[in-house]
Parts: structure tokens; sequence; C-alpha cells
């Protein structure tokens, strides 16, 4: 390579101090200083100037996947077990459209990525032009904030701030679309700035006269309960540790959302399990009955409050939350606290401690005589076969395979009954291993996601608990993980159902399965093989171990079909709109007295 | 966007609350980065969550660092007026997002063209009650007038009310403008 091929290499070399450089050369450039090292992407017309910087480098690695949606769910998951910034590389009009689920899907879980999008050149917006589609416009309602790129010296300031915004205060999605005349433009680039110059300042500091109020509601409480959530693992891992602290140093009971799994050992007694729809019998009456209640990084969602004036009625509610927004804005709550979720811990436990205060030990402990009472219902208990596999059975199963494990393990779902068995079922002991899409609810997150996870732990033991519908819905990223040598597990509970609305069919549609069986469905195992991946299946109970045990030393990307009951139901189950205490139970439930955590 | 008629009733498509009080029309006041798209943000959070507008007016004020002032009349049970707050204050542009309604004391001012036509007894009338709400002619022909009318929205949907039977077959209003008293300024 000559000196001046060298030079115009944006990663090689710092630039020189006024020395210009492609608009393509500065995103290069730019991501590197934003420390990213994998990009997921796919190319079109109106970024091939950015992907020709690509291949010109080698600091920034990019994953072809095989669609946008693809592109962006694999940042998702990437940036939710490394705590970083996902990026995506997306061309204009349809690769920018195709990209949107996957940015909504970020926005409503709180997942800090950033998406380049190419567009048309400026010359050309607004002419209907080939591939143009109006990207601000269509993701403005769908990302934490967008820009449309102006000129070349604007864009690596734009870059740098984005990141900023991505993962600042509630991180969530940006997309930076950028034109194409301006990836052929020249422009001096700029590094990034100190976060401390940047506008965009989320407060994180709790406010100590709040804290001060919270921890007194605390310590006068006779039935408390922790409410946590997404926003917990998002403070970083040290916040899921004050956590942990927290519950042992007060001995209250913990409960979590969806989002929220992970940041509190499940394998602890204090931990209630899951809680809202499908939640746990326990967690959910604990929430229904409990004088304070302590939100942390939670968002009262509906799937969590069931009806909103049944919700918690006797309660005094704390929120800490870091977006102001989210306070008020479903439930009232007593005390707002605007902050980081770590650092709000981190004070009131500070506070706690310096003050000697103790919980109230007699009213606790009949509340936790409650709680057992609640807890030997069994909710989770189901009627086991040896003729047929119960999907629970078969998690049940996973989950003894996994403990013997001693990789670092990560979990991803598709969305249907097999994620919320898989929230009940599965060992969830520590944060950024969880990766599923709870605000949105998007069949088809799992395989990408797990493909984002396992791109950044290589080392990794990543599963996809997968439905058989979900799973045909990003099924073209089979290619990426052989491609990149992928070894993802996928474990599809296959009842040949969209279980979930089968069931809904079933309970609250006088039993009219309309369009929810699932005809012609492929044979997994061939699929598998023929993208060049391993398949395995498994039809009754006793063949499930072996099949466990072989999908855990493969090598490759592996499909595993599970054949499991096509009729089984998910309970509890809270049915949308109705209060707490309306909580359907499996009518199996107290018939079965198997000790399910 | 911008709807006259400032007793709108809500049509928000949260459920109402257990606590659920009296709707309340509230003034804010705005500061945003004058960048493209802005008010697009600020439109589409009150469209895609149902808030209700009752005005918006918007413009530079400040050339130098490029900030334009959004006034925007809005209404809403007091926990909707907080949440159309959180959720402003939140837009990545946003620097200042201000409520003048419980801030304490403010003035508000909306200016409005409007246009009469008639001839003979009625154009006199009309002439002598614009005389007594200080609304100016700018503008004449033998058969019209337009006046150029400034105050309160009540005082403009006062007048327009008097002078509907008049002639009145014409409007364009342009939204309240609103700042505090006292010494204190917006972004501090
Ligand atoms: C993209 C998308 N379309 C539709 C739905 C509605 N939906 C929720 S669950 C579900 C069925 C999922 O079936 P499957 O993947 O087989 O999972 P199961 O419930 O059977 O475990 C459907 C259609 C959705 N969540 N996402
Ligand atoms: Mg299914």
């Amino acid at each position: 390579m000559s000196t001046t091929d060298a030079k115009r290499d944006a990663s090689k070399a710092e630039p020189a101090a006024a020395e210009k450089m492609t608009g393509a050369d500065m995103v290069i450039q730019a991501l590197v200083d934003q420390g990213v090292e994998v990009i997921f992407g796919y190319p079109g017309g109106a970024v091939l100037p950015i992907y020709d910087a690509i291949y010109k480098q080698d600091k920034v690695r990019h994953v072809l996947c095989r669609h946008e949606q693809g592109a962006a769910h694999a940042a998702e998951g990437y940036a939710r077990s490394t705590g970083k910034v996902g990026c995506v590389l997306v061309t204009s009009g349809p690769g920018a459209t195709n990209a949107v689920t996957g940015l909504t899907d970020a926005l409503l879980d709180s997942i800090p990525i950033v998406c380049l999008t190419g567009q048309v050149p400026t010359f050309l917006i607004g002419t209907d032009a080939f591939q143009e589609a109006d990207t601000t416009g269509i993701t403005r309602p769908c990302t934490k904030h967008n820009y449309l790129v102006k000129s070349a010296t604007s864009l690596p300031g734009i870059i740098h701030e984005a990141f900023h915004v991505a993962r600042s205060g509630r991180p969530g999605p940006v997309v930076i679309d950028i034109p194409k005349d301006i990836q052929f433009a020249t422009g001096v680039y700029e590094p990034p700035k100190k976060p401390s110059v940047q506008a965009y300042q989320p407060k994180t500091k709790p406010d100590m006269a709040a804290i001060e109020e919270a921890v007194e509601m605390m310590a006068a409480a006779k039935k408390p309960v922790f409410y946590t959530g997404g926003g917990v693992i998002n403070a970083g891992p040290q916040a899921s540790k004050l956590l942990h602290e927290f519950v042992q140093e007060t001995g209250f009971p913990i409960t979590s959302t969806l989002m929220g799994l992970g940041a509190y050992p499940a394998r602890d007694p204090k931990w209630l399990g899951m809680l809202g729809m499908h939640g746990t019998y326990e967690a959910n009456w604990a929430m229904h009955d409990c004088d304070v209640m302590i939100c942390v990084g939670a968002r009262f969602d509906d799937r969590v409050t069931g009806r909103t004036d049944a919700f918690s009625p006797d309660s005094k509610k704390i929120h800490i939350d870091i977006d102001p927004s989210s306070i008020n804005k479903n439930i009232h709550v007593d005390l707002p606290i605007v902050a980081d979720a770590g650092e709000a811990m981190k004070a009131m436990l500070d506070l706690w401690k310096a003050r000697k205060y103790k919980a109230d030990a007699a009213a606790l402990k009949s509340w936790w005589a409650q709680i057992e009472e609640w807890r030997s219902k069994n909710c989770l208990a189901y009627k086991n076969s040896d003729k047929i596999i119960k999907p629970q059975y078969a998690l049940e199963r996973l989950r003894a395979h996994l403990e013997k494990d001693k990789r670092k393990q990560f979990i991803s779902t598709e969305v249907g009954q097999h994620q919320m068995w898989a929230a009940q079922f599965l060992p969830f002991d520590k944060p950024n291993r969880w990766m599923t899409s709870g605000g949105l609810g998007t069949m088809g997150y799992g395989l990408p996601a797990a493909i984002g996870a396992q791109m950044a732990h290589p080392d990794g033991l990543v599963i996809d608990v997968a439905g058989e519908a979900s799973i045909l819905m990003n099924i073209q990223e089979m290619s990426t993980a052989v491609q990149y040598r992928l070894p993802v597990k996928i474990f599809i509970l296959n009842n040949q159902w969209m279980g979930m609305v089968r069931q809904w069919q079933e309970l609250l549609h006088g039993k009219r399965y309309s369009n929810s069986y699932t005809e012609s469905l492929p044979d997994f195992v061939k699929l598998a093989e023929a993208y060049g991946g391993i398949g395995l299946r498994a039809e009754t109970p006793d063949e499930l171990d072996g099949v466990i045990a072989e999908m855990m030393k493969t090598d490759k990307v592996t499909i595993v079909d599970v054949r499991v009951d096509q009729k089984e139901n998910c309970f509890p189950m809270i049915p949308s709109g109705k209060g707490h205490n309306e909580m359907i139970l499996s009518p199996d439930a107290e018939k079965f007295d198997k000790k399910l955590v | 966007m911008v709807q006259v008629g400032r007793k709108k009733r809500s049509k928000s498509v949260y459920a109402p609350n257990p606590l659920q009080e009296e709707e309340e029309t509230h003034t804010l006041a705005i500061l945003v980065s004058n960048e493209p798209g802005v008010l697009a943000r600020v439109i589409g959070l009150f469209s895609g969550r149902g808030y209700n507008i009752e005005s918006l007016t918007v413009a530079e004020t400040n050339h130098v660092e490029r900030l334009s002032r959004i006034t925007i009349v809005c209404s809403g049970t007091p926990m909707v007026i907080e949440q159309i707050k959180a959720q402003l204050g939140r837009l990545v542009p946003v620097r200042t997002v201000r409520d003048l309604t419980v801030e304490g004391e403010h003035v508000e001012r909306e200016l409005a063209l409007i246009k009469v036509s008639g001839a003979g007894e009625k154009r006199i009338e009309a002439l002598r009650i614009a005389d007594i709400f200080r609304a100016r002619v700018v503008d004449s022909t033998l058969e019209s007038f337009i006046f150029e009318i400034t105050g309160t929205a009540e005082k403009i949907d006062a007048f327009m009310d008097l002078m509907r039977p008049l002639g009145l077959v014409d409007v364009s209003r342009t939204g309240v403008a609103a700042i505090s008293r006292g010494i204190e300024a917006i972004g501090k």
C-alpha cells in the first residue's frame, strides 16, 4: 500500500489537523472513535461509498445480515448483551423502511442503537427519486432522535452527538440519514467532543430530599415490594449489584418486569418471579397487596398493571426513573425520583446504612408468611406426560443442562407462549444475558438478536428460545449465522400453532381458531441443513435430554425442533384490561406440588 | 395545525384516571434549537399521543444561537398536562419548557386579521365597534374592510362574535404569543 493510500485509509492513522477526507471515510473514523467494533448492515446504491470505505479498512467489522430488520435486531442483541451502542448500516428507501421495526423495538425497550441510512443525493431529495423515502419523517416517531445530514462538515459532529444521545439518559435508537453526495464530498474530520459540552444532558443525580423521604417510607413499610425493570439493566452491572445489596440489606421481596429479568438472581428466595400478565401468583399478589412499592427503572406498562384502577390500590409508590415522562404516565405515584437507577439506589442504600435504618422485622415476618402462602399455590406447576413433550418440561430440561454448562449464557426469545415460558422457567442470574422483545413484542426478534449477542461473545452459549411461527419471520438470518460461524442454538417449542393467539382464541373468543394454525410448516431439520447448519429433533420426552446434550456441543448454528403439546396454555394469565385479582390459574396448578422457583 | 376555539374538550386516548380532575387550559413557552424537523417533532408528539393543541405559534427569536420560541396553548387534565411537559422536555432539540399558566403572571397576545364585507349602515357599525376594540383598519375597498386586532384570544373571539352579523367573511389568526411578567427570561 502506498503512503497516499494509507493516508486515505480512514482507520489507519489519526488524520493530520486540517486534512480533508470524504464523508464516507469520516463515517468510519467516527465509528472507530466511538469504539464501534461491529456494524450490522446491508448494502445498496445510496450507501455504496460507505461500503467502499468499509472495504478499505479493518477496524470496524461489518456483519452482512439478510434483511435490514435482522440487522437492526442483531444490533439490539449486541447492545443488550454488551451494554454498548449497537450500530446498523442500511441503504435508502426499502433499506430504511425495513429497519423501522427494529428501530421501534429499540425505542420501546430503551436499547441504544445508531442506524446509518443512505439517502438519495441532496439535489434529488423531494423528487420521488429512485429508492427515495422520507426516512427522517418515517422514523421520527420511532427513534429517540434523528438527523438528516446536510453537509460533509457537519457529519462527524452529528455522528458523535448521535452516539451520545443513544447512550445517555434513557437509551434509544438514533437514525442518521446521509445523502449519497455527502458521502462523496470532502470535509475536515472532527474528533468526539467531551460529553460535558454536548447540549443534551439528561439528569442522572437524584434529589437528596426525595431520597431521604424514600428511605423513611421504606423503613416504615409493613408490606413492601421492589418492582424493578429494564432500567436497572440499562444503568449498568453496578446497578444490579446495588439492587442485590439493597434487597439483602432490607429483606424485602422483589419482582421484576420481563425486561428486568437477570438484574436480580432468580435462585434467591427473595425473588418472587416475574410479574404482570403471565407473572407469578405471588409476584402479582404482592404487588396488589403491598403498602410500599419501590419501582426502579420500570414504567407501569399495561401488561404489568392490568386494569389501572385496580392496580395496587393501597400502596404508597416510589418511582425511580431516568425519564421524567415515565412518571405519573399510567399510574399516579407518591414519590417520584428522576435519576439513574444505579445512582438513586446507591444514594438510598448509603443513607439506609448511615442512619442505621432497619426494616420492621415483625411486620416483614408476617408479610413473608403471606407471600409464602401465595407461593405455595405453585402457580407454574403443570401436568407432565411421558408420551408428549410439555413445553414447560422442555424448558426445565434445558435449564438443567444450562446449570451444568460453564460458558457465559445468553438467552433470546421470539414472541409468544414460548417467550413467557422462557421467562418463567429459565434461570436468570445475571444482567445483560436476556434478550427479548418486551415493549413491541416483535416476532422474529430472537434469531437476529442471538446473532448480535454471539458476535459480541464468540465463546458464549447463545440460545434463541423460539416458536415455529416466529422463527419464520427472520429465518433468513440462518444464512448470516452460517457465514460468520456463529453457533447460535435455536430451540423451537414447535406446537404448530401461533400458540399465544390460539390461547386467547380459546379463552376469550369462544374457541374460534381463526388463522392461528400454521399449515405447511417446513421440516426444520432439513431447513437447518439446507442453510448449512445442524438440525435436531425431539418428539418424545425421553428423547429430550439426548437432543439437548447434542445441541450444547454443536459448533454451528443449530435448530432443535422440539415437538411439544399443541394445546398447552401459558398460566397464570391476567386477561388484558383485568385486575390482578382476576388472574386465571392453570386448572391443574393446585393438584401438583412440583417445586418450581 | 393551529386551531381556534378555546373551549374544545379533550379527546385524549388515555383512560380517565380515578383521580380524574377537571380539564385545564395551559400556555406553554418552549425554547428549541431551530433545526430541521423540530416543529414536526413537537406536532407529531401531540398527534401521536392524542394530546390537544388549541394554538401553536413559532418563530426564531435568537438568530445568533438559532433558537426558536414555540408557544403552545393546550388542554387536558392536570396529569395529561404534566405528561405533555415531560414529553416535550425529552425531545433532544428542546432546551426549556415553561408552563406560564402555573409559573405566575404572564401576558398573552394574539393578532388577527379580520375581513368584513358589507355596505351602508352595517359598514358604519363595523367601524364603530372596531374603534371600541381598538382594531385598526389596514385595508379597505368599497365593500370591505380588513381589521387588525391584537389582544387576548378571548378579546378576538368577542370581536369576531360582534362582526359576524355585520358581514365577517374571513379570519386569519396568529395563535397566542405569551411571555412571563417581571425580570426573568425564559432560559434562566
Ligand atoms: C410481527 C408480529 N406479528 C404478529 C404478532 C402477534 N402474535 C403474538 S404471539 C403470536 C404467535 C406466535 O406463535 P409462535 O411463534 O409459534 O409462538 P407460540 O405462542 O406458539 O409459542 C402472534 C401471531 C406479533 N407479536 N408480532
Ligand atoms: Mg407456536
